[in-house]
């Protein structure tokens, strides 16, 4: 039975449930003209939400529910930038979807409910709550996909979405279930210990390799990538750019769970599995990008080949890579958040913002957009003094370190490959004219503006001060 | 203050863009001003380390040391010798004249051109600076964003050709080096550059590191045959861009060898040092006749630079033939000293050409030679200069031209008399490409009547052209001050060229 000191552990969880649900209800009796209340109270919760994660983070791993749910240090960072996330998804979004009539109770339920599978899906501690982790996630996902009901983009996009989800969690479960055949648990701590004394390593190994086609979908990393682009296009911008932070950091979560947590000690046969992986996404996501016209879909194969650097981490498969591939993570999720943001801030009624050729001759339209712009594609080219330099040279590093030079060495060659397609949005932005005719009108939110800034900003702050951040990291996986 | 002089020399500049840039473009005047305060008083304070700067000590001076990334063990550690002396001072030197020589040429949006450069001033004079190699890796990077935006918005029809083959040529080289430098961190546990200098590589390791920073810096420098971004962004790029491109950035390149190949990886170094010199020898003979062919005077500058920034490389690996070859010491300094003094007045002599060339621009926006001729016959006072500036850059006596590239010869023919004629050969190659164009575009008869037009220089164009002659004279009469102050420092570094890794 479950004790007090069980729903202690998972207070944050269960309070964002009901918070949920009350905000539910609120909605269904409020007046449209009232939505704003739900706007910034479903912004409170997420603040609370962030606030209980980290004031009741115990100073030791604790286990609740039987082992079903961890909450340790790797749990709690991601928790708290997986909620940040949201928080700015939701400061973002509100004047864009206004304009589109999008404006509704759902998107923040649903967002919620989201983020609530995210953060079982890193607290897990056994197989079931990985699945049901990410099984709120990615239903909910679907549901916001498909949000703009009238798109035949979206609903497209929406449909893919769902069956190639649903081929992904069918393959990870299956693969689990080999898993439990070769070892007799899903307790990922008991499978630790029993994976290395299987009497059916071939079983086991099956399994791993299901196992590893569910994490690289829902990385998005090549060959598991096709649903990435359609569902950024066609999704509206203020989902997309949920799906392109939060959900990357449960990723990196679920990935850590499942491959060290659990199969730690197959490291030698996973690892040569995600350097492949590795490989795969940088050299599709960065030759891809390469021809794209449309900034979100261009956006969309920047993440394919962010992927592939968190792999990166991955594969040295020790206390430094993990640190490395977490700060990756945190670090696309800030960038991530930041360039879909500067997209809706340009976007309004009627008009997306979504091609490269929109943003032309920006600087002379509004300078200080071009220059959050210009940051946010810097730092997703890893160029320093932005934190995307840092992350990148730390995943470098771990791939050194785990004496695959070549695999640095490639990661080298496709960030110049890569630098190409941003520096293409920069010189859009500066070095064109604007278009006749056409004209740049900013979202007038002021928290919109203010948030945006400082997320920009954030990219260049953590750019030279990112040893408190690294050192955060670093903290979580004990050597 | 002292205690933080070059911290304040670094981040001066680049605070200072922010007022500039603030003060928008509804006030180009006050931006213009505020950047001419800025980089005035980053030249001052450059002043003081001639002061503070005790040029008899041969170790690094002036040193500040924060743990910046406790996890990692990387510091933000800056200290300066007698070589980063010489070159912070020319970087704040042509910070000023460059923000003069842009005061009404740049109408389109000038804050941001001036918040640019002096954001560029800041980073150049950091990566001289920088005694950890991440943080000099970051400044060495950092620098290509402003340069970016600086040719890319301010420049010629072919700008954004340019400035993206700019960034990515650089960019290739440099990520290479990254490569390198993690590989030596997790070596050694530290990025400091003086721990990299100890620690102990084999053959196999010194090798690979070797091509890697080459991969580096000869991008910067330019050396053949990756040199072909420089003609693109200098004729693309607006003056002020093209004087610091020359004049500043290049000898990043140079002095990348110093810090990194030098120290870090000289048995490879010494090894493979016929690679560099033979390049520089291809640089200086073949480049000097791609330069004598071009029509477009900015591009037959741009190569004059890559001409003359062999004479840099060259002097620094023909060392390795001298001191371990022969050991020679005497020959080995003089060689370097040559290139240092070089990297000096190249930095003085390039800048003023292309000074000139924008001068020229801004009245009849035309680089090609073909559309002058007779200039001296309305700008007389333009004239004078031209010739000057030309006669230094052909290597004259009593020019600072003359001295770098004579050291460099005379420790050549000691080492090999050979390598000494081809060198030479640029006393003759440099002197045609560059007296000829003087004589297409100054004298003759005005044939053009655009260029009958033209009026002589005014007082702003004048003050940069008299501070840019004052620099190249002063160095080419009495250049022992300047190798006073990298005297010891080079002296080091001969020094250290003797001792083996393996």
């Amino acid at each position: 039975m479950p004790n007090l000191n069980d729903i202690l552990i998972m207070l944050p969880e269960l309070y964002l449930v009901a918070a949920a649900c009350l905000l539910l209800l609120l909605d269904a009796f409020m007046k449209p003209e009232q939505r704003s209340l739900l706007h910034w109270l479903s912004i409170a919760v997420v603040l609370v939400a962030i606030y209980l994660v980290i004031s009741g983070q115990p100073e030791q791993p604790v286990r609740a529910f039987g082992g079903m749910f961890v909450r340790d240090g790797v749990a709690e960072i991601l928790k708290t930038f997986a909620l940040l996330c949201v928080a700015l998804v939701f400061v973002y979004s509100r004047s864009y979807l206004a304009d589109r009539k999008l404006y509704v109770g759902e998107f923040y339920t649903l967002m919620i409910f989201a983020v609530i599978g995210v953060m079982l899906l890193v607290s897990a501690g056994n197989l079931i709550t990985v699945y049901l982790g990410l099984e709120l996630l990615t239903l909910s996902s679907y549901a916001l996909v498909a949000l703009n009901r009238d798109s035949k983009l979206s609903s497209e996009a929406a449909v893919k979405y769902f069956v190639l989800g649903a081929l992904a969690s069918g393959m990870l479960l299956y693969g689990m279930s080999m898993v439990y055949g070769a070892t007799a648990t899903l307790d990922l701590a008991t499978l630790h210990g029993a994976a290395a004394h299987t009497g059916v390593p071939n079983l086991l190994l099956f399994g791993m390799i299901f196992m590893i086609i569910g994490i690289g979908f829902k990385l998005g990393a090549a060959p598991f990538h096709m649903w990435i682009p359609d569902v950024y296009q066609g999704a509206p911008t203020a989902v997309t750019i949920f799906i392109g932070s939060a959900p990357k950091l449960a990723a990196f979560g679920m990935a850590y769970r499942l491959l060290e947590a659990g199969l730690g000690d197959l490291s030698a046969h996973w690892q040569q599995m995600l350097a492949a992986l590795a490989v795969l996404s940088l050299a599709i996501g960065n030759l891809v990008a390469i021809v794209q016209t449309n900034l979100k879909r261009l956006l969309a194969y920047s993440t394919i080949s962010h992927m592939g650097y968190l792999l990166l981490g991955l594969v040295n498969a020790g206390p430094e890579g993990y640190a490395s591939a977490l700060f990756y993570a945190i670090s696309y999720a800030l960038m991530g958040t930041a360039a879909f943001g500067v997209i809706m801030a340009l976007a309004r009624a009627g008009f997306e913002c979504e091609e490269i050729d929109d943003l032309k001759g920006l600087n002379q339209r509004s300078p200080w957009m071009a220059f959050l712009m210009m940051l946010v594609m810097f730092s997703l080219a890893g160029v320093p003094p932005l934190f995307g330099f840092f992350a990148k040279f730390l995943v470098l590093q771990s791939a050194i370190h785990a004496g695959m030079l070549w695999l640095a060495i490639v990661g080298a060659v496709f960030a110049i490959i890569g630098l190409y397609y941003y520096l293409r949005v920069v010189k859009v932005m500066y070095f064109d004219a604007p278009v006749e005719g056409t004209e740049i009108k900013l979202q007038q939110d002021p928290a919109l503006r203010l948030v945006l800034s400082l997320n920009a900003l954030t990219l260049l702050v953590l750019g030279l001060a990112w040893g408190p951040l690294l050192g955060w990291c670093k903290s979580v996986f004990p050597g | 203050m002292f205690n933080h002089l070059l911290s304040l020399l670094i981040w001066l500049p680049i605070v200072g863009a922010i007022p500039v840039l603030l003060a928008g473009s509804g006030r180009p005047n006050t931006a213009r001003w505020i950047s001419l305060l800025v980089a005035v008083l980053t030249f001052v304070l450059s002043l003081f380390l001639l002061t503070q700067y005790n040029a008899a000590d041969s170790s690094k001076q002036l040193g500040e040391s924060y743990l910046w990334i406790a996890s990692l063990g990387v510091h933000y550690g800056l200290a300066v010798d007698g070589i980063a002396v010489a070159l912070i001072l020319l970087t704040s030197f042509v910070g000023i004249l460059v923000i003069v020589g842009a005061w009404e040429v740049i109408q389109n949006r000038p804050h941001q051109y001036m918040a640019a450069m002096l954001v560029l001033e800041g980073l150049m004079i950091g990566v001289f600076c920088a005694t950890d190699a991440l943080l000099f890796y970051v400044f060495f990077e950092a620098m290509l964003i402003p340069m970016f935006i600086l040719i890319g918005i301010w420049g010629g029809p072919r700008r954004v050709y340019a400035t993206l083959k700019f960034f990515i040529y650089t960019f290739l080289g440099s990520i290479f080096m990254l490569v390198g430098l993690i590989y030596l961190y997790l070596k050694a546990g530290s990025f400091d550059l003086a721990t990299l200098a100890a620690l102990p590589l084999s053959m196999r390791e010194q090798t690979w590191l070797f091509f890697a920073f080459l991969a580096a810096f000869a991008v910067k420098v330019p050396m053949v045959p990756v040199h072909t971004w420089l003609p693109d962004a200098h004729v693309e790029a607006p003056t002020g861009g093209s004087v610091v491109l020359a004049a500043v950035m290049l000898k990043i390149g140079g002095y990348g060898f110093l810090r990194f190949s030098l120290p870090i990886v000289p048995d490879a170094s010494e090894a493979y040092a016929w690679v560099v010199i033979g390049l520089s020898l291809i640089a200086v003979v073949y480049i000097g006749y791609i330069a004598l062919v071009q029509d477009d005077m900015k591009k037959l500058v741009a190569y004059s630079s890559v001409a003359h920034m062999g004479f840099v490389t060259l002097g620094i690996f023909i060392a390795f033939m001298l001191v371990r070859g022969a050991g020679n010491l005497d020959a080995t300094k003089l060689g370097m000293q040559g290139a240092m003094v070089q990297m000096i007045s190249h930095g003085f002599v390039s800048g003023a050409m292309f000074s000139c060339i924008g001068v020229l621009y801004d009245r009849l926006h035309s680089r090609q030679i073909k559309d002058y001729g007779g200039v001296i016959n309305v700008m007389p006072w333009f004239g004078f200069f031209y010739v000057l500036f030309a006669m230094a850059n052909s290597g004259l006596p009593g020019t600072s031209g003359f001295v770098g590239e004579f050291q460099v010869i005379l420790a050549s023919f000691q080492a090999n008399p050979w390598i000494a004629l081809f060198a030479a050969f640029t006393l003759i190659i440099g002197a045609a490409y560059t007296l000829w164009m003087v004589k297409r575009v100054l004298w003759g008869e005005v044939t053009n009547p655009h260029v009958a037009e033209m009026k002589d220089i005014n007082g702003r164009e004048a003050f940069v052209l008299i501070a840019f002659a004052a620099a190249v004279i002063a160095l080419g009469v009495w250049p022992q001050p300047l190798i006073h102050l990298m005297d010891s420092s080079v002296s080091q570094l001969v020094q250290q060229l003797g001792n083996h890794k393996i």
